[in-house]
Parts: structure tokens; C-alpha cells; sequence
């Protein structure tokens, strides 16, 4: 209700400044109004022109009348105009025709739209890569290389071949296919991407699972040629493990020559391996696994918005404002401002939110709309009179269901009292009819059967709402999505279905009482708990926002790592930045910090949490409305390479330190080496600590600056500068620095004596001993989770195998917590750099915002309820995935105790766990009681 | 002896997964028989045992609970 959509349009004008900013939109004709289109794909039926599937990267074709997926939204149909045969060539307008409502609308113009708006968020998105015309690739002359884009349609079940994958050249099923990794990433010699595109490696891993997954029965020989595995997000080394243990094959080199297999199928790949050994190997299949570039039109919307991209075409924007444009009050986001995966793309979409929002809080409320309703009519001593509206959504349902059989049978129902066949029950007309006949005859349920309820229930809600009932009155029958379509050459079987539907959702009906939707007075403040970069920036956010936040902090000072940290992975100094910062958090008027503090208790939830908080031994009260936990993590100390016991054996911030102290000592330093990886990767922490890798270019650019001819080493186990940090690992190279791979099984050992540091290694490429003479010897120690068991103790939320705060989802809901109102950001979830601890933690504030913006809180009314069955005997308690039931004890008079349950509804989800283990019926979910399932299930069975 | 078996089949079908799978079904037009009836619950977590032997009682021949 409060978002417009602007589909098929474009940005032609920008103007002002951030607040006040003016943006033209060129609106293009849809030829199909949005107000009269169902989505039921007549249209695309009857349109006799077939282009290429640009979603199914022209594996097969769709329609000029078309939709892009059957996910689109809005679900609602367009005409391409360069395709319609009408639209170049006069003569056509079967669309028009057979569309039922009239939709079809070819005199649609072009027109342009003036925004008034305060603050804009450009994520323009990506394309991939495009390896035609790179001959060495064979892309486009060999028919069995594909990307991994087309892949990915082949494998999926909504693709061309629906999930069953098989080969372009033959259409077999591919026996053995081979993945190479970057490309048109990495790569400056040709194509001029220097960067990592992030993705690659992940997607890759991810499609030969799931072509395992789907070949179960023959398996799949499959093998990837890579440079370095890339695989530093949460839970990604796990996975990149699982695959290794799963018999796909790894191989660290990159083919130089892609052949037409033996027999005009498939291909042969010529590479060389680490040893020097010159292998030729037959695919049936090989894809190329392509990465991610700006999207096309990207300069030119740079150039509209008049904003700065850097030489790769990716939005510009400092490490220390990570969605922050060159233009204040336009924001970047996603893989416009760097590639990325998903979870860090929703991540930085709220963060970009919240950027956006922060300087428009002052307006906030003032353009949103909301519905108002007439009181709701009592219904309690009613018997059931039961409306049927029987949907034939043109000829959607009624082209397979006799829709008119399907409503005489509706007549005959118990409590039946008025039976209706619809053109379009979901039409607005409709609406009006529906709540008329609910006046006219005193309907007190309605039974809609049509579509899914998963879109169109919310819409029948507002109707009964509009007409006095409940909203929860309204049961619908799905007879299209999921009767038929689904059955289009069985109709008589479909009609028998749909009578059998229409039966449940009457008998059902029959049992539903109206349902309150619970609300709660929500405390409009908020509490961080973590005085590191990410806590201060989500605090001073809230605060931005007009939320009084309180700031809690264990140490004695604010800042955490980043005292310790030079610089920003792009050479911006921390250490001014960071005192700006502090100063700002101790100077906000609606910020509380307090040091030497430490969380005590925590009861209460969404909206309303009430803690004690100790400080300086002094206990005192917060109420809070939403909490972001920031507790970052440490360098970890380790025992190997003679660390505690030489000084010269540094670790990554101690070596900061040094330069941020005494750069000049590095200048008479002949010799430094590096180690990678250690503590991270192995059987204790089998996780990637993300940052080192970065760390290590930076730190070594660096001494090469102070002293170019000092001697840098650095001993790897895969380099993991992702992103466009690609281009520190190339100027590393450039400079000198040199690296020599290790593997677990044959780590580096050091030795010291008075004149420096030995480190004994083994070269792969030479396959030669090494003994590198060191002066200092710095160490990529892990990143550790700080503890945080009495934090998740308290508020009952978790942490993954590894000791990091868990986010519900790691795409959907990347820095919400699995416990509502609580939020999570920064090194506490998992190591990250400073740009991705801001990003998250603008983010958690956006986030926290969309509970703290409201004074009171609407909760769903599917929920959990206690009935007079319960003898308290706690069944339920522990199986409650979301700690939403208590056991209290009562005494009566005679001093009597009883035990019962009590559920939170601010907790509780509706899942039903605890109904589900209830062996008495003592609990169960509105709207969805066993009495009522019951009924659907006799009701099911009853033909 | 018979040469079809059309078994009665009832489906409780999580409304965020396998429900929102069938409808992804219909949108994608994927043809399959129609001897299935759907009961939509919130989590197949909320499907009691009983439900499931009240199913059989009733002359289910199969009970599929998808989440």
C-alpha cells in the first residue's frame, strides 16, 4: 500500500539536492492494464510470435505477450513491442481477443512521470559475464560449453528441460561435466575484469551438489578447474568441505585449450597441473562459471544520477560509508556498488534503507496511507450462514471445472445459505457484490473458491473487513493453482476435485470463529549491546532515527578492534575516522553509553523488553523495544610458529599497531614472511576467517611503500581476496610480494636463532624445499567469536557450531535473529571487514526501525491458545521451537495448585509444534484447531 | 484383475513450502492426477498424530505430510 511500483521504466532526469530531489521517470507502454489483468495467461497462449526466453537465457522461447517467471511481480502480463506482431507489423491483436477482461490496451503511451522525492537508492543489479567471441573458451563454436547462467536454467525445475539436465549438442543426459572457474573474472589480460566476482565459486560448488542431488541413481563425474577457492562466507567452508567428501574433484589449474569432444560431442580440455604435467580429459559438458559485471546501462544511469563509479563501472563509495554514493542522499547498493552474493546484498539493501531513511525521519509517517474499517459485527450467538463464491476466473478454472456443476453441488452443504458463480471473483466489482450479499443475507461466513490463499486471501479479509466481519471468517478453496491447471486434461476428475475442496473449505467454515488481532504498546527505545565500530554505528543510527538507544559496552572504552586496525581495505586511515565516530556516539543527546557494563537479566519481548544492566557494580532498569547484539570477535592467540615465545612473530593487529606506532622501524626490515590460515580452515575452527587474506595485501602493500626492496613472503592455502579486493592481491604481485601455496598436511615450520626467523616450506610450482630467512614473521590468526553465552542464555537466541550469533535466514533475513525484536551485526555473526560490519549494522537499524517506528504493534492473530483441557503437564514446553510457552502455577483458595501453560503471542509463530504434541487437546492454533483440521479431513474422505 | 489403482491420498501441505509449492505447480502448468485432496496447515509441525489415524480411519490409502 505504501509502495509504488514504476515497471518498465527509466530514469531520464535528476535533479536537486538530497531531500529535495526531483527524478523524471520515461514510463514504457505495458500495452496491458495492470488494473484489469488476472494473470491467467491467455494472452501468452493465443500470441502466435515466439521470441528467445531471456530468463531461460534463450534456451527456449516465450511469448510477445508474456511474463519474465512466474514469480514476477507484479504478477501482471506485458506486450513486447519489439516482438508483437501487431505492434511492427499492423495486423494481429489475438491478445485482445481472447482476453477476458479487456486488458489489452495497444493505444498505451509512453509517458513521463515527476517524482518529489527526499532520498534515492540506485541497484541497477549485475549481468553476467559474456564469453562470446573468447575463442579460447569455445563458447558459441562448441556446443556442449555452456555458461553457468544457462546451467543454472537447465538444472532448474522450472527450466527448459525441468531439472532433468541434458546436453545441447545431443540431448543426453551429461555422464561427466566439467566446471571452469573464473571467467571474465581475475582476469586483465583480456577481458579487463581485474576483480573477483564473489559469487562464482559458491554457485558452482552449489550446482554440483544439486546435479548429484538430481542424478542419484547414475552418478555424475564432476570436476572444477579453479585458481583459488573462494569460500569465506558463513557456513561456506562446510559446504566447500562436504563437496570435496562427496568425490568431486578439485583440480587447481585452469585449461588452456577447449576442444570439440572425440565424437562431435562434449569436450576436451588440455590443462596443466601444479607438477607440470600436460593432461587432456573428455567432458561430456563443460561450463564456464561466469562472473558478475555492471549491468548494462549502468554508466549512463551514473551519469543521470551524476554519481562516481569507479574503473571497473561499479558504483564508488568509501569502505567507511559503504552505501553512500558520491552524491549525498543517493545511496548504492547490492552488485552495482561491489559483486556480491545474496545474504550481503539484502543486507546492504537495508542498510541502504536505512541511510535513505535516517535524514527523512523528521517526514516519516506523513505520505503512508492506512485503511480504516466499520466496527465489526458480532456474530457469537449466530448459527453459521455460509456464502459460497465459485470462481471461474475466466476461463482459468471454468475451461477444466464445470464451475456451474461445482456450485450447485455448493448448495447442498450444511450452512450453506447462498451459493454465487463469479466471471472474477477477485474483481473490485465483485467485492462490492460480495459484501452486499453478505447485508442481504446476514452471511457470517464465506467460503471462496478460486485461487491460492497465499495472494488473494488477504484481499477477501479486506472485503468481509469493508462489510463488518471478521476477516477470519473467509475460508477459500483452491481450484485454480492447485486443481486446474494443474489437472487441465482430466475434467471431470478436476470438477469431483473441486467439489471436494469446496466440501472442506464449507466444513471448515462452519467451525471458524472470528479472531482478535493482538496488538502490543511497543517501547520506542532501543538497546546495542557492543561499543565496536558496528554497535556505535547501529546505536548512532537509531539514534539518527529519533530513537532513544542505549549503549552497552563491557570494556572501558568504546572503538573494540579497530584501535588496532590501520586502514581500511581501500588505504582510508581508521584511527581519525574511529575518534569522529566515538565522539559523535558520546555526544548524541539520545545516546546512553555505558562502559563497564554487563547485561543481567532480560525478560519481555518484541517491542517491549525490560533489562537489568549492571554497571560499575550499580544495577539499573532499560526498557527497550528492539535490541542489536554487536559483540563482536577477537584475533585469537595461537601456539604454533613459535608466536609468545619470539617477539618477532607477529600477529595481524600487533603488526598494525606497529605501523600505526613506529612505521620508520619497518624501513631497515630486509625480509618479512606471512603466514596464512592459521587456526582458521582446520579441524578445531573449520571456517575461513574471511579478512586475513585482505589484511595480508594491504599490510604487505604497505611495506613494500616503506621499503621496496624488503623481501615479503607469503605462505597460503588459497587467496581469498574477494570482490574488488581482487586488485590488492594484483598489486601485491606487482610489487614483488611472493607467494608460495601450503597445505594442511605440510604446514611451514619455523625455527628462530639470534640473527632471525627461519621458515621451512615446501614450493609447488618448483616442487623444492624452501628455507625463507625472516626478520619478522606475522601470522593470519583466526578470528574468534567473542563468548556470548550468557547474552543467548538470556534472550533464548543462538549461535552457530562456531560460536557466531545466528540471523534467522542467512539470505531472507540476514541480520534479524531467530528471536523477533533482536538484531544482529558485525563480527558477532561471523569475521567480516569493517565496510561489511557498517553495512550490517545500518542494516540492524533499519531493520530494528520497522518495530520501533510504531506505537503500537499489530500482531497476526494465528496463534497459539491455551483451552480448558491443559493439566499443565509440559509437554509442549520443550518442544516450542520458539520458547513461547511458560508453566505457572496457581493456587486456588484451599490452597490448591494447579499448573498450566501460558503462551506469548508476541513470541509465538502459529506453528503448531505444540498442539501437535498436546495429547489432550489442551493447546492448539487459531485458525487452525484439530476440531477443524478434523473436520477438513472427514470432509476430504467423505465422498 | 484390476489394472488401475487410483489410491485416495491426503496431503497436509505447510503453507510456506510445500502449499506455495503447489501453487509454483499451477503458475508452471506441471500436470499431475488429481488424487490428491490438501489440507493447508501453518508448519507440518502442527500436524497431530491423530489426524493422521483419523485419515486411514476415514479410507485414506496414504497420508502425505509435506513441510
Amino acid at each position: 500500500m505504501n509502495i509504488t511500483l514504476h515497471t518498465l521504466s527509466e530514469v531520464v532526469g535528476f535533479d536537486g539536492e538530497a531531500g529535495n530531489f526531483t527524478v523524471t521517470i520515461k514510463k514504457h507502454p505495458r500495452y496491458i492494464q495492470m488494473d484489469k489483468c488476472i494473470a491467467c495467461g491467455l494472452c501468452a497462449e493465443k500470441c502466435p510470435k515466439k521470441v528467445p526466453n531471456e530468463f531461460n537465457m534463450g534456451l527456449d522461447k516465450r511469448k510477445a505477450a508474456f511474463i519474465p517467471y512466474g514469480q514476477a511481480v507484479p504478477l501482471k502480463y506485458a506486450i513486447d513491442a519489439e516482438a508483437c506482431i501487431y505492434l511492427t507489423r499492423g495486423k494481429c491483436r489475438a491478445c485482445e481477443k481472447f482476453c477476458p477482461t479487456g486488458a489489452i490496451n495497444f493505444d498505451d503511451k509512453e509517458e513521463l512521470v515527476e517524482l518529489q522525492v527526499g532520498s534515492v537508492i540506485l541497484a541497477p543489479g549485475f549481468k553476467p559475464f559474456d564469453p562470446t567471441g573468447w575463442d579460447f573458451y569455445g563458447y558459441g563454436r562448441i556446443a556442449d560449453v555452456v555458461t553457468s547462467i544457462e546451467y543454472e536454467r537447465l538444472l532448474s525445475a522450472g527450466g527448459p528441460c525441468m531439472g532433468h539436465v541434458v546436453r545441447p549438442s545431443d540431448e543426453t543426459p551429461p555422464k561427466k561435466v566439467a566446471w571452469i572457474q573464473c571467467v571474465g573474472s581475475r582476469n586483465t589480460n583480456r577481458c579487463d575484469n581485474g576483480y573477483c566476482s564473489s559469487v562464482c565459486c559458491m554457485y558452482a560448488i552449489k550446482q554440483m551438489l544439486i546435479t548429484a542431488e538430481h542424478a542419484h541413481d547414475e552418478p555424475v563425474e564432476q570436476a572444477v578447474f579453479f585458481m583459488d577457492m573462494r569460500s569465506p562466507g558463513k557456513e561456506f567452508e562446510r559446504y566447500y568441505e562436504n563437496a570435496k567428501a562427496s568425490g568431486i574433484r578439485f583440480i587447481r589449474s585452469r585449461p588452456h585449450t577447449i576442444d570439440p569432444g572425440p565424437s562431435g560431442s562434449g569436450v576436451r580440455l588440455r590443462y596443466v597441473t601444479e607438477n607440470g604435467d600436460t593432461l587432456d580429459e573428455d567432458f561430456d559438458l563443460c561450463v564456464l562459471s561466469v562472473g558478475l559485471e555492471p549491468a548494462k546501462g549502468s554508466r549512463e544511469l551514473a551519469a543521470t544520477m551524476g554519481i562516481d563509479l569507479d574503473p571497473f563501472g561499479f558504483a564508488l563509495s568509501s569502505n567507511l560509508a559503504p552505501v553512500q554514493s558520491s552524491r549525498s542522499g543517493v545511496f548504492v547498493t547490492g552488485a552495482f556498488q561491489a559483486p556480491k552474493a545474496i545474504p550481503r546484498s539484502v543486507t546492504q539493501a537495508s542498510a541502504a534503507a536505512a541511510a535513505a531513511a535516517e535524514s527523512l525521519h523528521d517526514a516519516r509517517g506523513s505520505l503512508t496511507r492506512q485503511k480504516t474499517y466499520p466496527p465489526e459485527i458480532d456474530i457469537h450467538d449466530q448459527a453459521p450462514r455460509i456464502g459460497v463464491f465459485v470462481c471461474s476466473c475466466g476461463i482459468n478454472i471454468a475451461g477444466v471445472v464445470d464451475v456451474k456443476a461445482v456450485a450447485e453441488y455448493a448448495k447442498g452443504l450444511p450452512h450453506v445459505a447462498l451459493v454465487e458463480n463469479n466471471l472474477f471473483t477477485c474483481s473490485a466489482d465483485t467485492q462490492d457484490i460480495i459484501a452486499a450479499r453478505i447485508r442481504e443475507h446476514r452471511l457470517n461466513r464465506i467460503v471462496v473458491a478460486a485461487c491460492t490463499p497465499r495472494t488473494h486471501e488477504a484481499l477477501f479479509q479486506d472485503t468481509l473487513k469493508e462489510a463488518g466481519l471478521n476477516g477470519y471468517l473467509v475460508e477459500m478453496a483452491n481450484i485454480r493453482n492447485q486443481n486446474s491447471w494443474v489437472h487441465q486434461r482430466e475434467p471431470e476428475r478436476a470438477t469431483a476435485k473441486a467439489k471436494d475442496q469446496v466440501r472442506m473449505a464449507v466444513a471448515k467454515a462452519g467451525l471458524i470463529d472470528p479472531l482478535k488481532n493482538l496488538s502490543i504498546q511497543v517501547v520506542q527505545k532501543a538497546l546495542v549491546i557492543g561499543g565496536g565500530v558496528a554497535g556505535m554505528t547501529a546505536a548512532l543510527g537509531l539514534a539518527e532515527q529519533g530513537y532513544p538507544t542505549v549503549l552497552l559496552e563491557r570494556g572501558d572504552r568504546l572503538g573494540g578492534n579497530a584501535w588496532h586496525v590501520a586502514s581500511t581495505a581501500k588505504d582510508e586511515p581508521v584511527g581519525p575516522w574511529l575518534e569522529g565516530l566515538i565522539q559523535q556516539v558520546q555526544r548524541h543527546e539520545r545516546i546512553k553509553v555505558l562502559t563497564h557494563a554487563r547485561l543481567k537479566t532480560a525478560v519481555g519481548s518484541v517491542g517491549s523488553f525490560v533489562s537489568e544492566i549492571e554497571v560499575h557494580g550499580e544495577t539499573r532498569a532499560v526498557t527497550y523495544g528492539a535490541a542489536v547484539l554487536a559483540t563482536g570477535a577477537s584475533e585469537s592467540r595461537t601456539d604454533e610458529y613459535l608466536y609468545g615465545q619470539d617477539p618477532r612473530v607477529l600477529t595481524h593487529l600487533e603488526l598494525d599497531d606497529r605501523l600505526i606506532e613506529d612505521p620508520d622501524h619497518f624501513k631497515g626490515i630486509h625480509s618479512m614472511a606471512f603466514i596464512q590460515c592459521v587456526g582458521s580452515r582446520d579441524s578445531r575452527r573449520p571456517y575461513c576467517s574471511r579478512i586475513c587474506c585482505t589484511h595480508t595485501m594491504r599490510s604487505a602493500i604497505r611495506l613494500k611503500t616503506l621499503n621496496p626492496d624488503m623481501n615479503i613472503y607469503v605462505l597460503y592455502r588459497d587467496i581469498r581476496t574477494y570482490g574488488k579486493r581482487e586488485t590488492l592481491y594484483q598489486k601485491a604481485r606487482e610489487l614483488g610480494v611472493l607467494f608460495i601455496r601450503y597445505s594442511l598436511d605440510a604446514k611451514p615450520r619455523v625455527s628462530a636463532d639470534p640473527q632471525g626467523l627461519s621458515v621451512a616450506c615446501s614450493d609447488p610450482i618448483l616442487q623444492m624445499p624452501l628455507n625463507l630467512q625472516v626478520e619478522h614473521l606475522v601470522l593470519a590468526t583466526a578470528i574468534e567469536a567473542n563468548p556470548t553465552q550468557e547474552l543467548t542464555a538470556l534472550y533464548k537466541c543462538g549461535v552457530n557450531a562456531d560460536g557466531f550469533l545466528n540471523e534467522a535466514h542467512p539470505k531472507l533475513r540476514p541480520v534479524d535473529m531467530a528471536v523477533d525484536g533482536l538484531f544482529v551485526c558485525g563480527m558477532a555473526n561471523y569475521p567480516q571487514p569493517i565496510e561489511e560490519s557498517l553495512a550490517q549494522a545500518q542494516a540492524a537499524v533499519s531493520r530494528a526501525c520497522v518495530i520501533l517506528a510504531q506505537r503500537e504493534m499489530k500482531l497476526d492473530a494465528i496463534k497459539s491458545a491455551v483451552t480448558d483441557k491443559c493439566d499443565g503437564c509440559a509437554l509442549c514446553v520443550d518442544v516450542c521451537p520458539y520458547r513461547a510457552i511458560r508453566l505457572v502455577e496457581t493456587e486456588d483458595g484451599d490452597g490448591r495448585k494447579t499448573r498450566r501453560i501460558v503462551t506469548d503471542p508476541a513470541l509465538c509463530k502459529g506453528c503448531g509444534l505444540c498442539a501437535a504434541t498436546c495429547p489432550k487437546g489442551g493447546v492448539e492454533v487459531n485458525g487452525f484447531t484439530l476440531d477443524q483440521l478434523r473436520a477438513q479431513v472427514a470432509a476430504a474422505l467423505a465422498a | 484383475m484390476q489394472t488401475s489403482y487410483e489410491p485416495v491420498i491426503l496431503g497436509f501441505l505447510c503453507n510456506w513450502c510445500a502449499y506455495a509449492g503447489g501453487d509454483l505447480a499451477g503458475v508452471s502448468r506441471l500436470q499431475y492426477p488429481p488424487n490428491m485432496r490438501a489440507v493447508r496447515v501453518m508448519c507440518s509441525g502442527m500436524v497431530h498424530p491423530d489426524l493422521v489415524i483419523e485419515a486411514f480411519q476415514r479410507g485414506a490409502d496414504g497420508v502425505i505430510v509435506m513441510g
